[in-house]
């Protein structure tokens, strides 16, 4: 399965790190990052694949929950499936 | 796999988290005409434990989905076969047993309603059908979770104008056995004109005799996108508007397919239908009213509202239809008035009255819903409203409904509040002109000609 991880909120040093950092803990492979800053908002959004992934999506986003507390910043963990469904025929 | 496009997971997760968009309800429909028996405390015993069997996972697997994809999935339900049909067997005549049973059931695997406390008599009754509906009353105030339904007419039928006349009793008598909570028993009865077998939404859900044993249904919303989808096509011509809820509807339905699909491979079920319904909630920007609005009307309810509705309401399925392999249920813009911000607000600034309400059902799902009326509203009054919608109903071949809510004690300028997705309404006036000798007439009304149709 691959995942779809959105992180938008105020920008400071380390995002990346932290959320790539918490992917590789658990084995999760990343495919892409498209990330920009706007009016000091830092927008991230990274495909990442969980085909040999150590953790289900589940126990994935609790763990970045738990990040996205702590670095005060929105972090969503989604299938790709809901945007491929909406997005592609 | 090609990688999907920034912006399009930018406006899906948009859509989700500004703009309301989630799938209202999975509804799993299981069929009770295996659990009939003789002695009702069998009966009952019989449905607590298939409900409990067949619908054991789908909390829990409606909430997997719900986190894997990232969309609110609302509602968790059930419908059963009518349960008239069901209790039919039983020597005794109260069915509240059976209501019992299906609340404990529905309690036991956390769904938030269970329909089909339901009769269909389109043409007469059974013996089962009157037991039902005078249990009725009863059965919702000594429940929480059932929904009832009864289908009083049909294209094919007719209407049955002694059902008719029994059910504004009914109603008034289940306002009163529940008035110290605002009548909230009259919330989850429904009175229909061509009742669908296969709806996945309350409080009209039952599994027709037609269905199979167990399904998964699913009813999309979207209000809420739809009209941020529109507000891109201010001063547009109404194609373009047209247009606009076609493509949103499209991918609203997607999502909808998606789940179902999940949902049916996990429960080791069969997918049944994706109701295409713009389901509205009490919650800001989650209004089929604004969408109303947004197209160009000063407030819902005033002149144009039924074309904008018609239009809506069409091309949500024309949008919807591609989407989904299977679509059914009653699949049109709802309009219940406690349930959309807009419409109560549009019923506070006297816009929006019973009588447009009406017109505004000929060209939409589903009818006069979720409407308080001041408590002295007779019962051949609530019939006579009942006979106009399922005519509405009957001659132009679609689903038409009733759910009005006469509060006991209260009156025009009031409110009440059900709370929850079931919102709050400020009580509407109903004419005072009286319908009893027409009510107090019964009998049939022939089934319409098919031709001829102007």
């Amino acid at each position: 399965m691959r995942i779809v991880v959105t992180v938008v909120g105020k920008d400071k040093v380390g995002i990346i790190y932290k959320v790539t950092g918490i992917l590789a803990e658990n084995k999760v492979n990343v495919l892409n990052i498209s990330q920009s800053i706007v009016d000091g908002f830092f927008n991230m959004i990274l495909i990442a694949d969980m085909a040999g992934a150590a953790t289900e999506i589940g126990s994935l986003r609790e763990r970045l929950d738990k990040l996205a507390k702590e670095i005060g910043v929105e972090i969503r963990v989604q299938s790709e499936d809901i945007f491929t469904a909406m997005h592609q025929i | 796999m090609p990688i999907i496009s920034s912006n399009d997971i930018i406006e899906t997760t948009h859509m989700i988290t500004q703009e309301n968009l989630d799938v209202r309800t999975i509804t799993m429909g299981i069929s009770l005409r295996d659990c009939a028996d003789p002695d009702m405390k069998t009966c009952a015993r019989k449905i607590y434990d298939k409900i409990t069997h067949k619908a054991e996972k789908l909390v829990q697997t409606g909430c997997d989905i719900e986190s894997e994809l990232g969309v609110p999935i609302i509602n968790k339900r059930i419908s059963v076969t009518p349960i008239a049909i069901v209790g039919e067997s039983c020597r005794e005549t109260n069915y509240t047993p059976l209501a019992v049973a299906l609340d404990k059931a529905a309690h036991e695997v956390g769904v938030n309603f269970i329909g089909g406390f339901s009769a269909l008599v389109d043409k007469g009754y059974t013996k089962g059908d009157r037991n039902l509906i005078a249990s009725i009353p009863e059965a919702l105030a000594s429940t929480e979770l059932v929904c009832s339904s009864v289908n009083v007419g049909s294209t094919k039928a007719g209407i049955n104008m002694d059902a008719v006349a029994e059910m504004g009793r009914i109603v008034k008598d289940t306002a009163e056995r529940t008035k110290d909570a605002d009548a909230i028993g009259c919330a989850k009865l429904v009175v229909f004109c061509n009742a669908v077998n296969d709806n996945p939404f309350m409080a009209g859900a039952f599994l027709g005799v037609t269905e199979p044993e167990s399904m998964i249904s699913v009813g999309v919303s979207g209000p809420g996108v739809v009209k941020h989808a529109l507000e891109a096509v201010r001063g547009q011509d109404i194609g373009a508007v047209a247009e606009t809820i076609k493509r949103t509807a499209f991918k609203i339905t997607r999502v909808g397919q998606l789940v179902a699909q999940e949902a049916a491979k996990r429960l080791n079920t069969q997918f049944g239908i994706i109701d295409l319904s713009l389901a509205p909630t009490p919650a800001v920007g989650d209004s089929v009213a604004h969408i109303l609005e947004e197209i160009g009307l000063e407030s819902c309810g005033g002149p144009g509202t039924t074309a904008t509705l018609a239009m809506l309401n069409d091309a949500v399925k024309k949008g919807g239809l591609m989407a989904s392999s299977y679509v059914g249920g009653l699949s049109g813009a709802f309009i219940p008035v406690s349930e959309d911000a807009g419409m109560i607000a549009a019923v506070e600034k006297g816009s929006l009255s019973i009588e447009k309400l009406e017109a505004m059902t000929c060209v939409c799902s589903v009818g006069l819903d979720m409407i308080a009326i001041p408590g002295d509203t007779t019962a051949q009054t609530i019939s006579a409203i009942i006979a106009d919608e399922a005519a509405i109903g009957m001659i132009n071949n679609k689903t038409t409904a009733v759910r009005v809510i006469p509060v006991p004690g209260k009156g025009v300028g009031d409110r009440v509040e059900f709370g929850g997705l079931l919102g709050y309404a400020p009580i509407m006036a109903v004419s005072k002109f009286k319908p009893d000798t027409f009510i107090a007439r019964g009998g049939r009304i022939p089934a319409p000609v098919r031709s001829l149709t102007n």
